[in-house]
């Protein structure tokens, strides 16, 4: 049982936004950027993965941000500081790989800013040059700026609505910055499926190596089920123990859409059942 | 022949058949997930003690890989004394109660059982799966003799029977345990593969509280490999040995097309869902598993077995078996076989996949096969099956589930140096007694050295193991 220290509610609006700061000194001493943790809020849970989006090695706590998307994390939600999480199993994946490669755009969509962040901070540690391109619906919902403007040379924002910075996606940000003749060694992404499968397309002719850190469904996060396998570059991986991050220009992101929609009946009765209010976390 | 043959005609006992196992109506049961046998009534219980002719030579006791002395625990059942009786099993098998249930007991003990030679053998699994339940219903918790604290620390990676069987012996000669468990639930494949119709959960927690009580601590939900290596338990942790138990849960998958589909499954996700997750208790339970309509299950081992019954369970119309030998040549166990069929699975035999068939929005619709016969033996001995030219067919398939066989799951051995494996990825020790690998203070033993294999098997190498580790620590 992990415990609960602190709550923010960064957007209380459906969906809402949340994050923690969780007691888990063990988990924080070996994470490494990239890698997230497996939770289960009750006896009868689900077992949900979620990026490690901070940490403080001293106090022995990491940060988890999420989206009321589902009966999960709605339920997940409800919870409040001093509560425990049920089950939490971490750190899991690959850490991402770190090193100098010059020039480095990372590029989160959503509460994806949240997972990019510790891999902007490592990347920026190596000695890259950190440009971040953040995208959201409206300004209200951007969350990390603070945070990325701290680990980032330069922070750009795109909303789809206009409201805050670029009026567009941050696929347009990207372009105008390659079109503009800007050297970029490395584009690091994640954000919602199709948007990750967009800034791929967009980095592809020019052969800009690029990261995507993919969010399949999963059961055990160990490598043993294979609920969360993709292909990549012609090959079956297993996001939980090959990833969670990829060469984008190799994933199959057509197929892994499909996947994600595997249980989208299920899941809608989960969230009508929570919604009459019988969810609640252990 | 032998002696014990000899016997037989001598003692004149009155006839007994083999006793019947009572069992739920297979219509009801292919609907429920309650176990599928009752379990010996104690009238059967008596009757088949009696079949034990009580040989001089107990070649059965050589036939249990943990050599149980089996006419000492079948007298006590014959007198009556279940407790005895059970005292007797726990000397050598922790876990009778599950070994009972799941043991391939017609290749072991019982094939070799005197009776066995002119009748059917003594039912000794089903005896011992009686004696256990007998005692789990009237026993009183005893505490084990445990002795004096040796101040040795010990890290068990892995909470299947390998690791839950080394963890009690260890507990007993007075070192400290803790078993690490990467999953949120302790029980390894027993707690995620093997369904509850066929082993209930409640006997796996049974145990697990009784190594509780008996001071054995475990830590869930801690993916060695990740939260810890192994090095850093011994360096950072104080734990003076590990023993590694960590199973071979990865599962193989067939490298045709389509096999990325929805509706395509690992029996290892397709089990883990039903059993650890309790989806076909959703929404109840929040892990979601689809009723699907026609599904076919790629295998013939127990685990095929589980997957295909599981199906039926949730509510398939047609659930089919595809093998691409013979049925003779299928490595599940033969009742397991014979229920599933009485269930109404259906058999599709010399049969192998070619690939899967998919809709436009990523759905298995169905499954290409083609035809095999049996040709030269191969290196198994088996008759290797061979394609027969222009036999392919098309099965309509709402769901695929493969379950050809697991590997050895890499996270343990990528993140311990020093640590040699074989060509398979499995961890090499120096003898099953032994179970020392080439790292120091450090064993294996289960599935994770044999590759997949049985919980006995796996239960036996966990005791070897206790053995070696506590030599070791006597001499550190
Ligand atoms: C490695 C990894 C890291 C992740 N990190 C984060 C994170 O930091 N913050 C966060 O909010 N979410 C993250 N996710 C996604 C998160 O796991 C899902 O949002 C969560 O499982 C939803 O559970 P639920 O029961 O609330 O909703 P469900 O009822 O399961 O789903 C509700 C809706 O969400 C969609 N959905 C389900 N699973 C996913 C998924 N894996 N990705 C995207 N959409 C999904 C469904 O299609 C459905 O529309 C991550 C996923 C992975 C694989
Ligand atoms: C569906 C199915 C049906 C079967 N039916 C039968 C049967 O009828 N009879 C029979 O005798 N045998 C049967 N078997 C085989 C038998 O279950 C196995 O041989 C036995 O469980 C192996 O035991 P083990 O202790 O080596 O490993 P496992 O039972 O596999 O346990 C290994 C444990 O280690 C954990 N682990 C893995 N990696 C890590 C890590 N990095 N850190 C921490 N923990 C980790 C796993 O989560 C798991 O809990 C069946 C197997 C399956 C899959
Ligand atoms: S443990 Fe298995 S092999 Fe040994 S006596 Fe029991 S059923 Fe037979
Ligand atoms: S179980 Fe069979 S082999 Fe063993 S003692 Fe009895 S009759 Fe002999
Ligand atoms: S989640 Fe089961 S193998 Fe990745």
């Amino acid at each position: 049982m992990n415990k609960i220290l602190e709550k923010k509610v960064w957007w209380k609006d459906t969906p809402a936004i949340k994050e923690f700061v969780v007691e888990a000194p063990w988990i924080a001493e070996k994470h490494k950027a990239g890698q997230f943790v497996i939770l289960r809020v009750s006896e009868n849970g689900e077992r949900i993965p979620l990026t490690i989006s901070n940490k403080n090695l001293e106090k022995g706590t990491i940060n988890i941000l999420f989206q009321e998307v589902g009966k999960t994390t709605m339920t997940l939600g409800k919870l409040n500081v001093g509560d425990n999480i049920f089950d939490l199993a971490g750190p899991l994946g690959k850490p991402t790989h770190i090193e100098k490669f010059g020039t480095v755009v990372c590029i989160g969509g959503g509460i994806g800013i949240a997972p990019v962040h510790p891999i902007a901070q490592a990347l920026k540690d190596a000695g890259n040059l950190v440009i971040s391109i953040l995208g959201a619906r409206t300004k209200e919902i951007l969350i990390y700026e603070d945070l990325m403007k701290k680990c980032s040379d330069e922070v750009r924002i795109t909303t789809d609505d206009g409201s805050y910075g670029r009026h567009g996606f941050v696929t347009d940000e990207l372009k105008s910055m390659i079109e503009s003749g800007m050297k970029i060694d490395l584009v690091v992404t994640i954000g919602p499926a199709i948007m990750m499968k967009m800034v791929c397309k967009v980095t592809e002719p020019y052969k800009i190596l690029t990261f995507a850190s993919l969010n399949t469904i999963m059961v055990d996060g160990t490598g043993m089920c294979g609920a969360c396998r993709v292909t990549v570059g012609g090959k079956t991986k297993f996001v939980c123990v090959d990833g969670p991050e990829f060469d984008g220009h190799q994933v199959n992101f057509d197929e892994m859409m499909a996947r994600l929609r595997q249980y989208v009946d299920e899941e809608k009765v989960a969230k009508e059942l929570c919604q009459q209010g019988t969810c609640r976390a252990a | 022949m032998t002696e014990e043959e000899k016997e037989v005609p001598k003692k004149k006992k009155p006839k007994i058949p083999r006793q019947p196992m009572p069992e739920q109506d297979p219509h009801e049961r292919a609907k429920n997930f309650k176990e599928v046998t009752y379990g010996f009534t104690a009238e059967f219980a008596l009757n088949e003690s009696i079949r034990c002719i009580q040989c001089k030579k107990p070649v059965c006791i050589d036939g249990c890989p943990v050599n149980i002395n089996i006419p000492e625990f079948i007298k006590k059942v014959s007198e009556g004394d279940m407790l005895g009786a059970a005292k007797v099993i726990k000397k050598s098998n922790l876990l009778p109660a599950i070994c009972g249930r799941v043991c391939p007991q017609e290749d072991q003990c019982e094939m070799v059982c005197v009776v066995g030679k002119k009748d059917k053998p003594v039912s000794i699994g089903r005896l011992e799966r009686y004696v256990a339940d007998y005692e789990a219903a009237h026993g009183t918790f005893e505490m084990p003799e445990i002795a004096p604290k040796t101040g040795k620390k010990v890290a068990i990676i892995g909470s299947g029977p390998s690791g839950l069987a080394c963890a009690g012996d260890l507990i007993q000669m007075g070192h400290e345990v803790t078993i690490f468990e990467a999953l949120h639930k302790a029980g390894g494949v027993l707690v995620y593969g093997i369904p509850e119709f066929r082993l209930p959960k409640s006997i796996v927690e049974r145990e697990l509280d009784y190594l509780q009580k008996i001071g054995v601590e475990f830590k869930v939900n801690h993916v060695i490999g990740r939260i810890r290596t192994v090095d850093d338990l011994i360096q950072k942790d104080g734990y003076d040995a590990v023993f590694l138990a960590n199973g071979a849960g990865l599962p193989q998958f067939m490298n045709i097309s389509g096999e990325n589909l929805n509706g395509v499954y690992s029996s290892n996700e397709f089990l883990t869902r039903s059993n650890l997750m309790k989806a076909y208790n959703f929404p109840e339970y929040d892990t979601p598993i689809k009723k699907y309509k026609n599904v076919a299950v790629i295998g013939g081992g127990n685990t095929a077995m589980d997957s295909v019954r599981t199906a039926l369970r949730l509510g398939a119309e047609n659930a089919y078996i595809i093998y691409r030998r013979s049925r003779d040549e299928m490595p599940a166990r033969k009742e397991e076989i014979e229920h599933a069929e009485h269930e109404g699975v259906q058999f599709i035999m010399l049969t192998a996949p070619l690939r899967v068939i998919g809709n436009e929005k990523g759905w298995v619709t169905g499954l290409e096969c083609i035809k095999m016969e049996l040709g030269e033996p191969d290196d198994s001995g088996r008759r290797r099956p061979v394609p027969v030219k222009g036999s392919e067919f098309i099965i309509n398939l709402d769901a695929v589930i493969v379950a050809i066989g697991t590997n050895a799951n890499p996270l343990v051995a990528q993140t311990t140096p020093g640590l040699e494996l074989n060509k398979w990825g499995y961890i090499v020790v120096d003898s099953e007694k032994t179970c020392m690998t080439s790292k120091k203070g450090v064993f294996a033993g289960g599935d994770i050295v044999t590759g997949g294999a049985t919980v006995i098997l796996a239960m036996g190498a966990g005791r070897n193991a206790s053995k070696s580790i506590s030599e070791y620590l006597k001499n550190l």
